[in-house]
């Protein structure tokens, strides 16, 4: 078929595409629908359950058949619809669910077995032997039933996130929303006025009706321009609104370079959030079909789709073509067609005492019953009276009426209500608040109604907001309202298909409803209609009338569809935006991270932190060398160790020890100026949740710290503390946590090592500055630095804290001017050891099932006053479990421990009742020459020199463990107080 | 869903951190007769009803408030939102 004329296509230049690898030639303005059916394709996809050959229905995003794989390599992007890709030099498109080539494809053979695959056939054919299903069943049916296929290569395509602000968004920019746009643009209110097409006009544009006796594209053009030049007003082409979320909030996607070869430096779309006060809904309608037997042929379509692709892209699917039409609106069509030069076969109208109005033949109260050409539609049958004739067509319309595209409006629940009159839903009037629905989308379907509720609702909505708009002088326009004859389908023996794109026929909702799945939930989950991409936008509302006739019920009484955000597919590059790999989450840096780069160092994400993990040196072929060696050089000499990643907060006022004497389990009220004190944070349930260090710096001045991987959720809970417990106290908090860069130096030369960057003055001597002592000070001439002697290693150790800006070259200093006495940057791994060693908990002791008791700190929790936690943490399930911390020693040295190893008397059977604890931590132990372990142990205090078993079922491990006390270092904490 | 907080206006709830119901601010002496039976009360027991509901939201990446927004929990619809303090203080007899 060669071009019809006329269109909105621009002829003078020709753009090359391929179609499953065959050269073809389209024009600026086509669709790879249009472009297609003007190189003579009809055939375009094989259906999704029997592989029938299928061409497209639709001209716009409600297309179910004609799904295509575009584009190659990590680009390949499966299931877009022929009819929104738009066009473009070096578009490869393919078909796809094939097995073979389109016209020969293999499993074509699954429409022969289609008695196999009725109603309900996942739930009642692949039953037995349970055991076939994974292995057989699964993988057979995800090879033969599906869509396109991905690239399993990452998108390469750059993404993104907006966020827009309006009084008022127009959805859709044909003749309602146009309209609407242009009254309120006018007013000077902020518009964005959003269409999915890549030209705005919505259905102006595949009409031939005269606005103001001129061509509807005329009045477009002007309006178009009108816009353009108004600076609140934005015009989103390509942008389909997809969602009505809460509180006047939707999602839209922008396509900004789909119609691109490559994106180049644009986002390939972007997500857009628009908080709108108010929305206007004008998305048109989508027309709906009537089965008949064999409905499915290629060539057979929507009437108003083969019109929109004559009038706007200049293209007819055959030289002759036939309507099969319930209402007037199908006439359209054939006159359309007629004037284009196609020879129109005729028109069948289900109506008696129609007649034609043009000058083709007209088959008055006929349906079509039958089609032929299974790769293009070669002839049907017509039956009228009575009496059958076939009648050759290489392309049909039909037109059943038309549904009002009102997805959006029932987003929120809102069920759409029947109309009799226009034998369709319409929206409800408890649609989101703040969206107003106009035109089609509302039944306002001629364009003379359509331009008017949308000028209608733009000041309607305006006025709500108090901005007061006018009705703009709209054009003189056609206004006959199309009501269909009530008919559903053609009654008949062949498959007469309702969902294309699921292959639900005719016969299976009869199916479902002899089987009692009647409500139309039941009905949509047992034929599987209305799922997949086009979510049934051309299947629903006829399958609903379909089963209203088998039960004898209303349409109202059958049900009603809602519908779901999306409103069309939505690809997941585009919702995460941009937020992939090291833009997943904030990467955090810490103070020393540069300088422990040039080191050589190698990192761990801790968090939301990228940490030091450990510093090999030139020689060190594996990781333990390198994190022995650090373990031994902090415990004969003196390690340093980046700590900023522990979170602070610093608390002050009158009432701060109060404050914080209410929140640790532990009494802070009682701590000296001038020291430190461990404190464990409970949940109010009584489990153990946080712990840290309180430093009392001055009488109404405290400095906490948390660990790493809570340093949000406790500051929020200190928050929730301060303002909803008590907020009479006197007390005011604030995370310093990215304030202070704080470095840990730990071994029996600290003291040697930080006497070296001290200001003249400072006595930091065992008898000025004992364990557990902190102050305030100035290091290396004058700084300002915090000091705190704490060790979570067991050595005698400090923690220096310096402003943030200072950390990098506090650490270059320690370990330039330590060189002599063994100074050792080390890092995450070693600082595990270290405090496994010692028998300190961490994060895999406090991981939320375990209590103040089993850490062994039950008497910490003082009963002297109220604290957050205290009263559960006395109670009778928690007070019953004997398991306690313990420390575990392979008997064999040359044995592994794991941490997930769970515990059990040797030699007793091995399952839940008898288990008696789990490994925490684990790790290899330099000091002890083995690896060791702390654990959970049902009565693990009184068991210690007992031989246990440590299990490992996933890897058949047994390993005889003996029960020894967490302190494998310094029991006494001599060291510390050195 | 926007929130309107008491000081700053209309917020992104995305700003904000949900915690639960907003009885959670009247927590029981733990000091007092029967404080067993009261916390289990308190952390356990929660109403979940479909409609109005109040509620306590931190505004985390914002200013740090805790407000009591109260919503209807089958339309979203946010009625209004006050500083938890303020309401923690009224009900402690103190001045909001």
């Amino acid at each position: 078929m060669t071009r019809l004329s006329g269109g909105l296509i621009d002829r003078s230049r020709s753009l090359n595409f391929t179609f499953d690898g065959r050269k073809l030639a389209g024009h600026p303005g086509d669709t790879l629908a249009s472009a297609l059916l003007a190189n003579d394709v009809r055939l375009m996809g094989r259906s999704f359950k029997y592989h029938r050959p299928r061409g497209l229905i639709a001209a716009g995003s409600e297309e179910p058949n004609a799904l295509v794989e575009l584009r190659g390599g990590a680009r390949q992007e499966p299931n877009t619809r022929a009819t929104v890709a738009e066009l473009f030099d070096g578009l490869d498109a393919r078909s796809q669910n094939r097995i073979g080539s389109l016209r020969f494809d293999l499993l074509g053979v699954n429409d022969l077995l289609s008695p196999f695959f009725a109603a309900g056939f996942y739930y009642k054919t692949f039953m037995w032997p349970k055991a076939f299903w994974e292995k057989l069943y699964e993988p057979a049916i995800r090879r033969a039933a599906g869509l396109g296929s991905l690239s399993m290569q990452a998108d390469p395509d750059p993404y993104d996130k907006g966020f827009l602000h309006c009084d008022l968004l127009v959805i859709g920019g044909g003749a309602a929303g146009l309209a609407a746009a242009q009254a309120a643009a006018r007013s000077g209110a902020r518009v964005i006025l959003a269409d999915e097409d890549f030209r705005l006009g919505g259905r102006l544009l595949a009409e031939t009706h005269l606005l103001d006796d001129a061509p509807a594209a005329g009045w477009v053009s002007g309006v178009e321009e009108e816009l353009a030049s108004l600076p609140n007003l934005r015009i989103m082409r390509r942008t389909t609104v997809f969602g009505a979320f809460d509180h006047g909030i939707y999602g839209a996607v922008e396509r900004v370079a789909d119609h691109l070869p490559e994106p180049g430096d644009k986002p390939r779309q972007t997500l857009w959030r628009i908080t709108a006060k108010r929305a206007i809904l004008a998305a048109g309608a989508v027309e709906r079909h009537i089965p008949f037997a064999n409905n499915d042929r290629p060539g057979i379509m929507l009437a108003g789709a083969m019109r929109a692709f004559a009038n706007r892209w200049a293209v007819s699917p055959a030289a002759r073509v036939a309507i099969f039409t319930n209402n007037d609106d199908g006439h359209r069509t054939a006159i359309d067609l007629a004037a284009k030069g196609v020879d129109i076969a005729g028109v069948i109208d289900s109506r008696d005492n129609v007649t034609t109005m043009g000058s083709y033949p007209i088959f008055a109260g006929g349906v079509v019953s039958d089609a032929k050409g299974r790769l293009g539609l070669t002839k049907i049958e017509v039956t009228q009276n009575g009496r059958s004739q076939w009648i050759e067509c290489g392309a049909l319309g039909v037109s059943g009426g038309w549904n009002p595209n009102l997805h959006l409006a029932s987003h929120h629940r809102g069920r759409p209500v029947w109309d009799e009159a226009l034998q369709s839903f319409v929206p409800a009037k408890d649609g989101p608040p703040g969206l107003i629905v106009a035109g089609a989308a509302n039944g306002q379907g001629s364009t003379a109604a359509a331009l008017r509720s949308g000028a209608e609702a733009a000041v309607q909505a305006l006025g709500e907001l108090g901005i007061t708009g006018a009705l703009p002088d709209l054009p003189q326009a056609e206004d006959v309202v199309s009501k269909p004859h009530a008919l559903w389908h053609v009654p008949g023996k062949g498959r007469a298909w309702v969902d294309f794109q699921n292959d639900v026929t005719v016969k299976d909702i009869k199916l479902a409803h002899q089987e009692n799945m009647r409500p139309v939930e039941h009905l949509k989950r047992w034929t599987t209609l209305g799922m997949a991409t086009d979510q049934g936008k051309t299947a629903n509302v006829t399958a609903l009338a379909i089963m209203s006739e088998l039960t004898g019920k209303p349409i109202p009484e059958t049900g009603t569809t809602i519908f779901r955000p999306p409103y069309s597919g939505v690809s997941l590059s585009v919702l995460g935006g941009g937020n992939t790999a090291g833009h997943f989450r904030p990467r955090r840096l810490t103070p020393t991270h540069h300088w422990a780069e040039a080191q050589g160092a190698v990192f761990v994400e801790v968090g939301p932190w990228m940490r030091a993990q450990y510093f090999p040196r030139p020689g060190e072929t594996h990781w333990r060398q390198t994190v022995d060696r650090e373990v031994l050089a902090t415990r004969e000499g003196v390690g340093i160790c980046d700590v900023t990643t522990l979170g602070k907060v610093d608390v002050q006022g009158a009432d701060a020890g109060e404050f914080l004497n209410r929140l640790y389990c532990n009494g802070m009220k009682t701590l000296k100026t001038g020291m430190v004190r461990y404190g464990l944070m409970l949940r109010e349930d009584g489990i153990a949740w946080d712990d840290g260090t309180c430093a009392r710096l001055a009488e109404d001045h405290y400095v906490v710290t948390t660990t790493t991987a809570q340093a949000g959720p406790v500051y929020r809970h200190m928050e929730f503390a301060r303002q909803c417990l008590w907020p009479e106290m006197d007390v005011q908090l604030i995370s310093t946590t990215d304030a202070w860069a704080q470095v840990s130096v730990a071994g029996p030369n600290a003291r040697r090592l930080l006497e070296r960057i001290v200001d003249e003055g400072v006595d930091i001597s065992n008898e000025a500055f004992p364990f557990m002592a902190c102050k305030g000070l100035t290091i290396c001439g004058g700084l300002r630095a915090r000091l705190f002697r704490i060790s979570f290693s067991g050595e005698l150790a400090y923690e220096v804290a310096v402003p943030t800006r200072y950390g990098n070259a506090l650490m270059q200093r320690l370990i330039e001017i330590g060189a002599d006495l063994g100074a050792t940057p080390y890092g995450t791994e070693a600082l595990g050891a270290l405090r496994i060693e010692k028998g300190h908990a961490a994060g895999n002791e406090l991981n939320g099932q375990t209590s103040p008791q089993m850490l062994g700190m039950g008497r910490m929790v003082s009963t002297k006053k109220d604290s957050i936690g205290a009263v559960m943490s006395r109670r009778e399930g928690l007070a019953a479990d004997t398991r306690r911390l313990v420390g575990l020693q392979p008997v064999d040295s040359a044995q592994p421990v794991l941490a997930g190893m769970h515990l059990f008397t040797d030699s007793a059977a091995q399952n839940t009742e008898t288990d008696q604890g789990w490994i925490t931590s684990a790790c290899y132990s330099p000091h002890v020459g083995s690896a060791i372990g702390l654990g959970f142990l049902a009565r693990g205090d009184e068991r210690m020199g007992e031989v246990i078993t440590g299990a490992n079922p996933l890897d058949q491990q047994q390993v005889a463990l003996r029960v020894v006390s967490p302190h494998f270092v310094d029991p006494d904490g001599g060291r510390l107080r050195d | 869903m926007l929130i309107p907080h008491p000081l700053l206006g209309l917020r992104d709830a995305q700003e904000f951190t949900y915690l639960g119901d907003a009885r959670l601010i009247d927590r029981p002496d733990g000091m007092a007769e029967g404080a067993e039976a009261a916390f289990a009360e308190y952390v356990y027991l929660r109403d979940n009803p479909a409609g109005v509901h109040r509620e306590l939201w931190f505004h985390e990446q914002g200013d740090r408030s805790w407000l009591i927004v109260t919503r209807d929990t089958v339309t979203h619809e946010i009625l209004g939102a006050e500083l938890a303090r303020n309401v923690a203080l009224a009900a402690n007899g103190g001045e909001a």
